[in-house]
């Protein structure tokens, strides 16, 4: 794989002009059929559905891409940056009009980290960078478009807890209201962020999957747009932007392996659907991508299925770990997540949260990139995977970091000894009086 | 007679009905009989081979039958069944 020095953001256009935005031409009908079952084929007219009639199996969006066979890697460069950059492969009419600037976040490449975990060309999508810190923004953005274009009037959501702040937002954004469920026990950060965006935060004495149970519920009843129930197949297709944006940064060229987290498993498996329909256009060359999937030890149901050998995921019902954003029981894609990484030669890994919080320090302290406890959970299974031989020598490696660090203070100390931090240490020092006898004392170690 | 509360996406196939009573000692028995009495449910609920769909999460009393005994749970009269997707969240 060649080692060229690639751009660590993706190219700005050019020529930021109304012509450069996706023309209406290529939207719309045309390249959008409708929904379509993933079990069993059965089609369905787009709409707020998310359930097989005939089968109760998943419903996914229907592209016609020979409608776009023309889109080239030229036109989407002379395009703002930004998820709309790649209209024709998403599932809305058109760009919104309003919303927020989600997307083209930086692919670094980590040249410190990167033989630290025995990488030697390993790359961060920096998505902690977004309107509200996670990756979460790009689905959401899609979904709520889609809300507008069906006229539905509330937007809700059931959250580990980036969600929630996402889901907030767009709707304040879109002059929107939002109800927000998340699990009551969820770090007090993204409750807070979520309230802050005028949401109404409904606060769930239960799991996750005790809330995306009532959320089915409720979503059924109200008629609200659900992002991540009855706007689901919507909403998913906003991961696959992470697969464009990272092609486009690597010169439109897929990695060799792509390493992120799992909790549903709709980003993995998405990752993989946005490499295949770069390559269905031409966009890039189809080469075979190992996809490696991270959980944390204290709810990983996929990765057991994986280890076992078998697609039938068994729900952990109490979950015992503090990745509150990948504590889900009963992933809804743990299957297709599992076959995902099978197929492609990848690996799940299940990462205990002692592991956890240090690849965090490690990847803070050695690029300056604060992830949250996913990104800690995805640069671990990373550097698990190297070691059962599934990334190997030579590879050019993805990790996706989704979330930002300021939203999992749990993370900061896991796994330190106590104490106070001497001079020169990592670690939080002593508190000082305000003189300098004070520092002196401490520096020179005599406090 | 336990309660099972019927999805949207299903009540074509139960005539519209939102909740339905339905008799067994089991959860197995009540949706054996539950396809028995809307056998167009038997195509939504079912695999080819009679088993569970596994795009079919089951509920006794809001907690996941397969934290209990799956099929095999008990049911009594007061309890309730709730049937929805299982490809939700995240």
């Amino acid at each position: 794989m060649a080692t060229q020095t690639l751009p660590p953001e993706i190219g700005r256009p050019s020529t930021a002009d109304a012509e450069s935005r996706p023309s209406m031409a290529m939207a719309g009908a045309d390249r959008i059929l409708g929904l379509r079952c993933r079990n069993c084929g059965t089609r369905e007219a787009l709409g707020a559905a998310y359930v097989c009639a005939a089968c109760f199996g998943p419903l996914e969006v229907e592209y016609n891409l020979a409608a776009v066979a023309g889109l080239d890697r030229a036109t989407i460069e002379r395009r703002p940056p930004g998820i709309w950059r790649y209209l024709e492969l998403l599932p809305v009419a058109e760009q919104p009009r309003r919303g927020l600037a989600v997307g083209s976040t930086p692919l670094v490449r980590a040249d410190r980290l990167g033989p630290a975990l025995g990488i030697a060309e390993l790359w961060l999508k920096d998505d902690t960078r977004n309107p509200t810190l996670s990756f979460k923004d790009r689905a959401v953005a899609i979904a709520a478009e889609r809300a507008r274009e069906f006229g539905i009037t509330t937007l809700g959501c059931a959250s580990t807890g980036n969600l929630a702040g996402a889901t907030a937002a767009a709707a304040a954004a879109l002059g929107m209201p939002a109800y927000v469920f998340m699990p009551a026990d969820l770090e007090t950060v993204k409750i807070d962020h979520a309230l802050a965006y005028g949401a109404t935060v409904v606060p769930i004495d239960g799991t996750y999957d005790d809330v995306n149970r009532l959320c089915l519920e409720i979503a059924d009843e109200t008629g609200w747009g659900f992002v991540n129930i009855n706007l689901r197949p919507f909403y998913a297709e906003g991961s696959k932007t992470l697969a464009f944006e990272i092609a486009e940064s690597l010169g439109w060229q897929a990695p060799d392996v792509v390493v992120a987290p799992i909790a549903s498993g709709a980003m993995f498996t998405k990752l993989a659907k946005g490499f295949r329909e770069l390559a269905d256009l031409g966009l890039i060359e189809r080469t075979p991508i190992r996809f490696v999937g991270g959980q944390a030890a204290g709810c990983s149901p996929v990765a057991t299925a994986w280890s076992r050998g078998t697609t039938v995921i068994e729900p952990v019902r109490a979950p015992t770990t503090f990745v509150r954003s990948l504590a889900i029981g009963n992933p809804a894609d743990g299957r297709y997540s599992v076959e995902l990484a099978d197929a492609s030669h990848g690996s799940i890994e299940a990462i205990p949260d002692e592991v956890t919080a240090a690849a965090i320090r490690q990847v803070a302290g050695l690029e300056g990139i604060y992830p949250e406890t996913t990104g800690g959970v995805t640069l671990a299974a990373a550097e698990a995977a190297r070691r059962r031989g599934i990334i190997r020598e030579g590879d050019r490696v993805v990790a996706l970091l989704t979330g930002n660090g300021l939203k999992t203070p749990d993370a900061r100390t896991l796994g330190l000894a106590g104490g106070r931090a001497a001079p020169g240490e990592p670690g939080l020092a002593p508190v000082l009086r305000p003189g300098y006898a004070s520092f002196e004392a401490w520096f020179e170690g005599n406090a | 007679m336990s309660a099972v509360r019927i999805p949207p996406v299903l009540r074509a196939s139960t005539g519209g009905a939102k909740n339905v009573e339905v008799d067994g000692a089991t959860v197995g028995e009540v949706l054996d009989r539950l396809v028995a009495t809307y056998p167009g449910l038997a195509s939504q609920l079912l695999t080819p081979d009679g088993t569970l769909s596994s795009f079919v999460n089951v509920f006794l009393n809001d907690t996941d039958i397969r934290h209990l005994d799956a099929l095999a749970t008990p049911i009594g009269a007061r309890d309730s069944l709730v049937l929805l997707p299982a490809m939700a969240g995240g």
